[in-house]
């Protein structure tokens, strides 16, 4: 008790005369002068100094204890994608750095700016394998953008500075910064905080090149079937306007990948729906008619291109992108416009003529109307009585009129959402897209609400999903957070099961899972909820869920065995897409 | 494209933990290292790193884009063989007694530009420098007396047509870098994708 008193003391902040602070204050006086707002975080025995401090900076900073670091770091995403800010996490060393590994590698493959803060065991203990010591830096080396760490608390400041900035600038990232306890602890003269504005060996913006703009135009004005595919660069790079004006003036249809998804009203004439596996039909099929295709902020996933060696071959392709290493990595491209899209995309409509395309249009609306017959018209209208998760989603259309915030996990449920979805704004859809990370949502849907409190958040989970980080549901009860959890339960895990109905022989091995009363669950942790599974309580219970002051879990029984189509099987070519 | 052997240079801060990164680069797409040498380079804080892949110019490419994107890497270059001027220092222990009676030592160090570093009574140690193919030979030569060990170091690269570091190292650390400063040189080199 004594040593904690003594702790107090020396980390006693508000003095701004005295230079001399702790690597703890100078930690969270980072945070000040980085306008973080919040934390989502976890305390434990190394990083227990930090946490000692943020004790008298509670009025500044808020934190928000989680149930789970996995939780912390994914509400720091969520927070990050509709905050367009970056995440802030704190974690102790070992197994509560260890369980940020799954966030990084996903805020990694998703380009999310996370800014991660784990406490590690003293310096002279390093590699001695103590309590709670693990070697948290090269564990976490291939999934973040920047880690580092910090023996020293002199170079606290500077490490900060730099973490935000790599963090959130060029293609964003996450950053972990490992801080030992005798750091935490020291006390220094504290010369100011400097924000970073240049590091001499990171880049984060290509120089863009005139010349090649120019040829990317010539091959977009002698283009008779040009498409135009974007992902979440047009969302990161805040270049939604600049890309509405460039597809508006040279009137080419577009389709999004599942994180591009908002960036552009899903209702935009010339939006022509979502790409990839169970994308929509005419945007698959007609990338291998295209003569050529621009690719925005995107990076050609597997997920996207199906097989590779038949993708897109018929077609030029101009590629968009931060990321220098993006371009030919998965798919050649005739014209690379290295650079942020929010100043290549200018130049090019400056550059290029104001057209129309009618027939060519037209030719992905004749595949809308083979896509609404065989598999929009019997999710949304089905002859069973059994509900299907589309007509859910609809619903949810229909009340939220596409200004809701859809926080989704992973399997049938996500897929079904981001096909039936409506957004009328971005930074809408958050998802986790290129990592599948089951378990995503619920925590992400507590930071996406923090970070767009103005905003109805909802959280669509499957029954699978929604057990792996169900915890957090203590997180949203004491934070007092206001999300829609709205669970999709069809008692299996359900795209596994359709896997192994299609290309398994219906061998169903352990995707039967047995889900809790969830409702009661809810209830345990003073969230209302309600479970229905009859169509005409549809309208209602999500009225109700929307309505409700606070949190609210809505459970729908859907259908045990509905398959999401269209799919367009693995080794399979965009093409080869099957409505059934 | 077929595979072949490329040097690639890469000019990097000094910094703990970067090895791993650029190592694990490597490793995650299962490639494997042929030789990999850190030193310092011609600038002082600045390291560079060599390294020798068996790969296919397309793949090699694509590897040099995931170095550079690296926060403390500066700049990768990769060449063939014959646009660098390479070298490998490779070590031989012998036992003195063989190697005294038998070999015509003067004659054997002459033919493959061989020198004594060591000269002891139980065994001598010669020292060679050279490309593969040479260190490979004095070792079969030497194998008859009963090579004791034999190592070789990784090898190190001088690349022809290069200026050195310290124009690009001048121009990285400017905010806000001039035209002269071609990050993307990969491009310069798909001219002729442009005339189709």
């Amino acid at each position: 008790m004594e040593t904690l008193t003594v702790k107090k003391e020396k980390s006693t902040p508000n003095k701004k005369k005295t230079t001399n602070i702790s690597g703890s204050v100078a930690v969270l006086e980072a945070f000040l002068e980085e306008n973080v707002e919040i934390i989502f975080g976890y305390p434990g025995g190394a990083i227990m100094p930090i946490y000692d401090a943020l004790y008298d900076y509670q009025e500044k900073l808020k934190h928000i204890l989680v149930r789970h670091e996995q939780g912390a770091i994914h509400a720091a995403q969520g927070y990050a994608r509709t905050s367009g800010k970056t995440g802030v996490v704190f974690a102790t060393s070992g197994p509560g750095a260890t369980n940020l590994v799954t966030g990084l590698a996903d805020a990694m493959i998703d380009s999310t700016p996370v800014v991660c803060i784990t406490g590690q065991v003293y310096a002279h203990l390093l590699g001695t394998d103590a309590f709670q010591e693990t070697d948290v830096i090269n564990i976490t080396t291939p999934v973040t953008k920047w880690n580092y760490q910090v023996t020293d608390a002199t170079e606290i400041p500077s490490v900060l500075a730099k973490a935000f900035y790599i963090a959130g600038s060029g293609r964003p990232g996450p950053v972990l910064i490992d801080i030992t306890k005798n750091a935490q602890l020291q006390l220094f003269d504290y010369e100011g905080y400097k924000r970073c504005d240049h590091i001499r060996s990171y880049r984060p913006k290509p120089i863009i090149r005139k010349e090649f703009i120019q040829e990317a135009a010539k091959l977009i004005n002698e283009a008779e079937r040009p498409f135009v595919i974007f992902g979440q660069g047009v969302i990161l790079g805040k270049a939604e306007n600049e890309f509405k004006k460039f597809i508006e003036k040279s009137g080419i249809p577009a389709a999004w990948t599942i994180l591009g998804m908002s960036a552009i009203n899903t209702d935009h004439p010339l939006g022509v729906g979502m790409l990839g596996m169970h994308g929509n039909y005419g945007p698959n099929v007609l990338t291998n008619e295209c003569d050529v295709l621009i690719a925005v902020g995107m990076r050609f996933d597997d997920r996207v291109t199906g097989r590779l060696d038949k993708y897109a071959k018929q077609a030029k392709v101009i590629h968009l992108d931060i990321d220098p290493s993006e371009i030919d990595k998965n798919v050649k491209t005739t014209v690379p416009v290295w650079g942020d899209c929010k100043e290549t995309l200018p130049m090019l409509t400056e550059l290029i003529q104001q057209k129309t395309y009618p027939k060519w249009l037209q030719k992905f609306k004749e595949y809308q109307k083979q896509e609404d017959a065989q598999c929009i018209e019997p999710e949304l209208h089905p002859k069973s009585d059994e509900l299907t998760m589309g007509e859910v989603i609809d619903v949810i259309n229909s009340i939220t009129k596409g200004n809701a915030v859809l926080v989704t996990d992973v399997g049938q449920h996500q897929m079904v959402t981001c096909r039936y979805a409506k957004f009328n704004q971005s930074k809408s859809n958050i998802t986790s897209g290129g990592l599948g990370t089951m378990g995503f949502a619920l925590p992400a849907a507590i930071g996406a609400k923090m970070g767009a409190p103005e905003r109805t958040v909802i959280a669509v989970i499957g029954d699978g999903g929604f057990q792996m980080t169900i915890q957090e549901l203590g997180t949203i009860m004491q934070s007092e957070i206001d999300v829609k959890i709205l669970i999709l339960n069809n008692n299996f895990l359900g795209m596994v099961r359709q896997w192994q109905q299609l290309f398994h022989d219906k061998r169903y091995s352990f995707v039967d899972i047995t889900s809790p009363d969830f409702v009661q669950v809810a209830k345990g942790y003073g969230i209302a909820g309600k479970s229905i599974s009859q169509r005409e309580q549809l309208k209602d219970a999500v009225n109700e869920m929307l309505s409700h002051k606070g949190a609210f879990l809505l459970e729908a029984m859907v259908g045990k065995e509905n398959n999401v189509f269209p799919m367009v099987p693995q080794g399979c070519s965009v093409a080869e897409i099957r409505l059934k | 494209m077929s595979k072949q052997e490329f040097t690639v240079t890469v000019y990097t801060e000094n910094q703990i933990g970067l090895l791993n990164r650029i190592a694990i680069i490597f490793s995650r797409r299962k490639i494997n290292i042929e030789s990999m040498n850190t030193s310092p380079s011609e600038i002082e804080g600045i390291h560079r790193f060599t390294i020798v892949i068996n790969e296919t110019e397309e793949v090699v490419k694509k590897l040099c884009r995931q170095i550079e994107k690296q926060v403390e890497v500066l700049k990768v270059y990769y060449n063939t063989s014959d646009e660098i001027v390479w070298q490998e220092l490779a070590l031989y222990k012998v036992p003195t007694d063989e190697i005294a009676e038998k070999a015509k030592v003067e004659r054997l160090l002459r033919e493959h530009g061989a020198r004594a570093v060591v000269i002891r009574k139980d065994y001598t140690i010669f020292e060679t420098s050279g490309h593969r193919e040479e260190t490979d030979k004095l070792v079969e030569v030497l194998e008859p007396y009963g090579l004791i060990e034999f190592v070789r170091s990784a090898r190190v690269a001088i690349i022809k047509a290069s200026h050195g570091f310290h124009e690009k190292l001048k121009e990285f650390e400017q905010t806000e870098p001039g035209d002269e400063l071609i990050e993307n040189e990969f491009l310069n080199k798909q001219d002729e994708v442009f005339t189709m």
